[in-house]
């Protein structure tokens, strides 16, 4: 399996398409990254880890889901990413980035956010870590994910309203880049998810990949054995990649990518526009924000709005790693509609006891579709917790008079 | 026109490379931009080829290109623009790499097999005489630095403030037509005066290289920054954010023609003057 650790490349994927300003600091976070990372140099992974715990909350649970097991009729078990601090596994990276700038001497952090879980969980590794930190967030995101706006504010961090565009994750990225290659000599940029230019795919997934590493080892407990399918959503892919990395070696695992289906599959060139976030099974190979990856475009080559009901998956493009192992018939892309992902999100809620966020519902509402065997153990990644995702919820089930929703008409 | 021509462009006096973005607000107008930009003393003129996400581009350049996107501006579209100016200096064209790398994708049979060539093929057949491709870094630009060999046209690399020495010499090793000097840190756009990167950045190419033309550009709007560039050592100014403002205001009213002459006098003229 070709790996990136020196080249960048995953096959065909990957690379390192940035203005030569940010080159000098591609080079040395790359460098970091082989020292730190890789080698734990200064005892770099042993603080991480240690820090992981005490702040993290880390190792999160894998519990088997006994109502969805019944349901489906086979075994369900949940890799509890929504019990991570800050409800989201966004912060195994961003405590993982805003620790390796203090080791690299760096004392501001920007970064981009879409849910505004990753803004929030690198506001909260920021406050604890002592850092300056600036989110860019687009304004469209900002309406939709307000608590997560304040949350980042109370940590002390600054958050710049991106307007351009359909302001959404796309819009913040290119605004976050911008300011990196203004600032680049004291800051760093914690980027959300395993996208961008190496050695970012890379390092976001080492540091997301103690979601697979736990799970890998629970399941000898908790299921007996491997499980037969990991299921994780997919918008960049860092909960799906930190999810799979240790199974992808375990050929007999199946690994699923699920990624928003939005309310129609495909791009509609005339308008620009894709009614779905489904990259990385249905997009085309371009390069965006630094990286060759699969891309949601027009035939020309114009990067187009993206669709999602779920904040966190809507963006054009996904991680290249992941599009490699796509094309390795490694990992299996599959889509779920926003209507599917909100009933998941009412059914995890009311079945498990559990609010899923609605990215994570995508992952959950796949188990309604798939058809899996009745002695399978399927592992299901719940990358966050759906709190923030209230609002829109609401929002969007009285407008499908979803069964399942509960009726909220008396409080309005 | 070639290569070669980018660069005699940058001999004898100074040069003033204006940059604006085509199709804004419409591919008529922008002919007539070029040709007022080439009349007011322009030696090259630098074209850009609007895409969705212009990463290395500030406020003033990203809603000119929102604005030829929305008026429709298609690389076919433009190409044809090229094809259609009557004007003799060399156009070069800046763009970022995704747009390149789809122009030919009708073509490629698998996505493995994407290739460059077709739109430097078709550029060069059209009358681009140089590339810049600001999200393409020297460590990706093999295939293409390839193609534009073939097809004998520039592929100009940008020098940042950050670049280190030994980039800087890399860099100078691949250049053909001219090098970019990135005057500041940043985006494009225009500022209040020309920073002090710039000459150390200009002192460090020399050293390299003593007679490969370097123009500076980020930042540079008035006649004053334009003489203290090529005082301070440039071969060349590169001036955009200036000139899509002017756009900007003026391409209802009737003047931004007139306007874009004057300001491309303004910017020779300080440009001469700092080669006294
Ligand atoms: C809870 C949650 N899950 C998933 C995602 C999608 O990101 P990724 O695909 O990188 O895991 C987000 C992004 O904001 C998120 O907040």
């Amino acid at each position: 399996m070709s790996r990136a650790e020196n080249t960048g490349k995953f096959g065909q994927y990957g690379g390192q398409f940035v203005p030569e300003v940010l080159m000098p600091a591609v080079e040395e976070l790359t460098d970091a990254h082989r020292r730190y990372v890789v080698e734990n140099e200064d005892g770099f992974i042993d603080d991480f880890r240690k820090r992981l715990r005490n702040f993290g909350g880390r190792p999160t649970p894998l519990g088997r889901a006994d109502n969805l097991s019944e349901r489906y009729g086979h075994d369900v078990y949940l890799k509890r990413e929504d019990l991570v601090h800050g409800g989201a596994h966004k912060l195994n990276n961003a405590l993982g980035q805003a620790l390796l700038a203090k080791y690299m001497g760096k004392d501001r952090v920007i970064a981009e956010t879409g849910a505004g879980q990753h803004g929030t969980a690198t506001a909260m590794a920021c406050a604890y870590l002592g850092l300056d930190c600036e989110i860019y967030m687009g304004r469209t995101d900002i309406n939709r994910q307000r608590p997560n706006v304040f949350r980042m504010r109370t940590h002390g961090a600054d958050v710049n309203p991106v307007d351009v565009g359909s302001g959404t994750l796309k819009e913040a990225t290119n605004e976050a880049m911008r300011d990196w290659a203004t600032t680049v000599e004291d800051t760093h940029y914690v980027i959300g998810s395993v996208v961008g230019p190496h050695p970012f795919p890379t390092m976001v997934r080492d540091f997301q990949a103690v979601i697979s590493e736990e799970a890998r080892e629970q399941s000898r407990e908790v299921i007996g054995s491997l499980p037969d399918a990991v299921v994780a959503c997919a918008g960049g892919g860092s909960n799906t990649m930190g999810a799979f990395h240790h199974f992808v070696p375990d050929d007999a695992v199946s690994l699923y990518a699920v990624e928003a289906g939005g309310s129609a599959l495909g791009v509609e060139e005339a308008e620009s526009y894709a009614p779905n976030s489904a990259s990385l099974g249905t997009g085309t190979v371009g390069v965006l924000h630094g990286a060759r990856t699969k891309l949601l475009q027009t035939g020309e080559g114009q990067i187009v709005e993206s669709h999602s009901v779920s904040a966190g998956l809507d963006y054009a493009g996904v991680g290249p790693e992941l599009a490699y192992l796509v094309d390795e018939e490694r990992v299996t892309p599959v889509n779920v509609d926003d209507d599917d992902a909100l009933e998941a999100f009412h059914r995890l809620s009311r079945e498990e006891g559990i609010i899923p966020a609605l990215e994570s519902s995508h992952a959950l509402a796949y188990l309604e579709h798939a058809d899996f065997d009745e002695d399978d153990a399927v592992v299901v990644n719940v990358s966050g917790r759906g709190d923030k995702d209230l609002d829109t919820v609401i929002e969007e089930s009285a407008k499908r008079d979803l069964d399942i929703a509960p009726d909220m008409e008396v409080f309005r | 026109m070639t290569r070669a021509d980018v660069r005699a462009a940058f001999e004898g006096e100074p040069a003033l490379v204006p940059y604006v973005v085509a199709g804004d607000p419409g591919v008529e107008e922008t002919k007539a931009y070029v040709e007022a930009l080439v009349e007011g003393g322009a030696d090259v003129v630098e074209l850009g080829l609007p895409f969705s996400e212009p990463i290395a581009d500030g406020p003033t350049i990203q809603a000119a290109i929102r604005r030829a996107l929305d008026a429709g501006i298609t690389p076919r579209d433009y190409l044809d623009l090229v094809r259609d100016l009557d004007v003799d200096v060399p156009i070069v064209c800046m763009t970022y790499y995704n747009l390149l790398l789809q122009y030919g994708a009708d073509e490629a049979e698998t996505p493995e097999d994407l290739d460059v060539s077709a739109f430097v093929a078709d550029a060069a057949e059209a009358g681009v005489s140089g590339l810049i491709i600001p999200d393409l870094p020297l460590e990706e630009s093999d295939e293409l630095e390839a193609a534009c060999e073939k097809h004998d046209i520039a592929l100009v690399y940008i020098v940042a403030p950050t670049t280190t020495p030994e980039r800087a010499e890399r860099i100078l090793e691949h250049a053909s037509g001219f090098v970019y000097v990135q005057a500041r840190m940043g985006t494009t756009g225009a500022r209040e005066d020309v920073s002090g990167d710039t000459h150390a950045s200009l002192d460090r190419l020399r050293e390299k290289n003593a007679d490969f033309p370097l123009a500076v550009g980020f930042g540079i709007s008035e006649r004053e920054h334009a003489r203290e560039v090529v005082a301070g050592g440039a071969d060349g100014v590169v001036a955009g954010s200036v000139f899509v403002d002017i756009i900007a205001e003026h391409a209802d009213d009737g003047t931004a023609a007139e306007r874009l002459e004057e300001k491309a006098c303004e910017l020779k003229t300080g440009a001469r003057e700092g080669a006294e």
